[in-house]
């Protein structure tokens, strides 16, 4: 090849990875922007009274100790139900089920479970929970809406850990006289524990910052007291943030960034918390 | 002790399976009750009064054609955002950055995914709509434009992590051909990684898009909450309303069982199809491209 070809080509070839490179870099720096900007504009505003007091003057001062405890409540009850169902089908997928028609539709169902969009999950659980089941707009309604939509990212997850599990293992344990049962239980399941509990915080991570699903299901735009039943309404971080950005005039600027530095350390220390284990486990993988 | 063994063994395989079917019956549940709500919105208002361009509730107007075009501008905006940049991010983390960049890449992309669409929204009303009005001397910076920008940055990190997986599962002796025979970097990366990996691209691009129609919240708070007609244009630059901001915005004060009640959930249900029409395509593609790579293995 001539030497201006040559040259042509590994100029286009720089230009291409410095766009590239350019094009991830806008990706990539608004994101830790968003991050310190809010922690930045938001950290004045937390002190002890913010995060352990009732909200005053129509949420205008005060702390928000409904909305922390509420979220914890939904993502505590969005794991009940969804963190049994959701490891029991990845155990059928990878376990039991054949490659066959019925299978398929499984599969098919549950990445359309993953993209159904979150404003239609709040309709279904208006419409089955708060009114066909009278569970009403309470923590329970929300929590069994919020798993459903949960669903989806704790069977891929932890059907792909449990995949990740040598066959041999399997092999040995069924040699020695376990039953299948026995297998999973004793051997499988421990092996793929560390990934199975990072899908499982994805999964709950996305429950706690959605807003969408328990609009209409279980969300209160104020409560002067904790709820103190699985039947209370009860305020969410999401959906105060929501509220206090839009809903309420001459809102002061702090709170709002403070509820929203709440609500992404809640997030995203669980996102750090699941990154954390499935490295760990990674780097002490023997197989 | 070997009976109950047995027994219990039975209940248990019993239980896991009722768990594995269980994901077919939430999906049937969900098509359901929106059928059961939806569907008498098509005998109080006729279908060309449900076609016409007026959504004004309170005086019994249910034209959705603003809530769909209104849909369509911006996520047709967000599409224009995150598929060069989300392919070029996934190009780039795949192939080109070193290994401890990737490292450093992969879950900083994950992190926008894990941000909660409110904290965007709040952004997008404080930080991003006031910028966009003096930038592009509007009279409001609440418009379809602003939606767009944040639909574009939540349907990046569907892209990316999509997108990459399946650069990745490339093959290594393609990539080893290429450069043997000559070809650099970017000759490799265009002629044959990209071909290679066309229809992982393609269901990356598809449930990005799908992600981006049915996101609320940030849509919702930044749009202007407007349902006019987008006829011109310049419509990306003015208010609008999407079919689910519309839903989340006006659900919550509608009296149960009325019109305007069915209706919201009719827009539920097109939704529901929508994403059922878009992931059971990407999901037949990645299965036709399984079946391709087995038949070239074997």
């Amino acid at each position: 090849m001539t030497r201006p070809a040559v040259l042509k080509r590994n100029l286009s070839q720089r230009l291409g990875f410095s766009l590239l490179s350019l094009m991830t870099l806008v990706t990539v720096l608004p994101i830790l922007a968003v991050v310190i900007y809010i922690f930045v504009k938001g950290s004045p505003a937390i002190s002890w009274e913010f995060l352990s007091g009732f909200p005053r003057d129509g949420m205008r001062q005060g702390g928000i100790l409904p909305a922390i405890v509420g979220t914890f409540y939904l993502t505590l009850g969005t794991a009940i139900f969804s963190v049994p169902l959701g490891v029991a089908a990845a155990i059928y997928l990878a376990e039991y089920a054949r490659e066959n028609t019925v299978t398929r539709a499984i599969r098919i169902a549950i990445i359309n479970l993953a993209g159904i969009p979150s404003v239609v999950y709040g309709l279904f659980g208006l419409g089955l929970f708060v009114f066909f089941l009278k569970f009403g707009t309470s923590l329970l309604a929300a929590s069994l809406t919020l798993s459903i939509m949960t669903l989806p990212v704790i069977i891929s997850a932890s059907e792909e850990a449990l995949r990740s599990v040598p066959q041999s293992f399997r092999t040995v344990s069924i040699s020695l006289g376990g039953t299948r049962w026995q297998t999973i239980r004793r051997i499988v399941v421990p092996q793929a524990l560390p990934g199975i509990i990072t899908g499982i915080i994805l999964g709950l991570e996305r429950a706690a910052g959605e807003t969408a699903p328990i609009l209409f299901t279980g969300a209160a735009f104020f409560l002067p007291r904790l709820p103190n039943s699985p039947l209370d309404a009860t305020m969410a971080l999401p959906y105060h943030l929501f509220v206090i950005s839009t809903q309420i005039p001459e809102m002061p600027v702090q709170v709002q960034y403070g509820t929203a530095l709440v609500l992404i350390f809640f997030v995203l220390g669980m996102n750090l918390v699941a990154t954390v284990i499935r490295s760990r486990a990674r780097a002490r993988r023997q197989w | 002790m070997e009976k109950s063994l047995n027994w219990r063994e039975y209940v248990i395989t019993r239980l896991i399976k009722a768990s594995g079917y269980s994901a077919i019956l939430f999906v049937a549940l969900i098509f359901l009750f929106l059928l059961k709500e939806g569907l008498p919105a098509l005998g109080e208002v006729s279908l060309s009064k449900l076609l016409t361009t007026r959504w004004y509730p309170i005086e019994n107007y249910f034209g959705i054609l603003p809530l769909i075009t209104g849909t369509l501008v911006v996520t047709l905006g967000a599409a224009l955002i995150a598929i060069p940049f989300g392919l070029g991010a996934a190009i780039f983390i795949a192939e080109v950055a070193p290994r401890w960049l990737r490292e450093l890449l992969k879950p900083l992309v994950e992190l926008l995914g894990g941000l909660p669409s409110v904290v965007l929204g709040f952004l997008g009303i404080l930080v991003l709509s006031p910028s966009l009005r003096l930038l592009l001397n509007l009279p409001t910076g609440l418009t379809a434009l602003a939606g767009s920008l944040l639909l574009g940055a939540i349907a990046i990190p569907t892209i990316v992590s999509i997108a990459e997986d399946a650069l990745d599962a490339v093959p290594k002796s393609y990539r080893e051909g290429a450069l043997a025979i000559g070809a650099t970097a970017w000759q490799t990366i265009w002629r044959v990684i990209l071909p290679a990996a066309r229809s992982g691209v393609l269901t990356a691009v598809m449930l990005g898009i799908g992600r981006a129609l049915g996101e609320t919240m940030a849509v919702m708070m930044v749009t202007g909450n407007a349902p006019v007609m987008a006829t011109r244009w310049n419509s990306l630059f003015m208010p609008a309303r999407t079919m689910t901001a519309t839903i989340a915005a006006e659900m919550g004060e509608v009296a149960n069982g009325s019109v305007h009640y069915h209706v919201l959930f009719l827009i539920g249900l097109v939704l529901f199809l929508i994403s059922l029409a878009v992931n059971v395509t990407a999901s037949t593609v990645v299965f036709r491209q399984k079946k391709r790579a087995e038949r070239i293995l074997s």
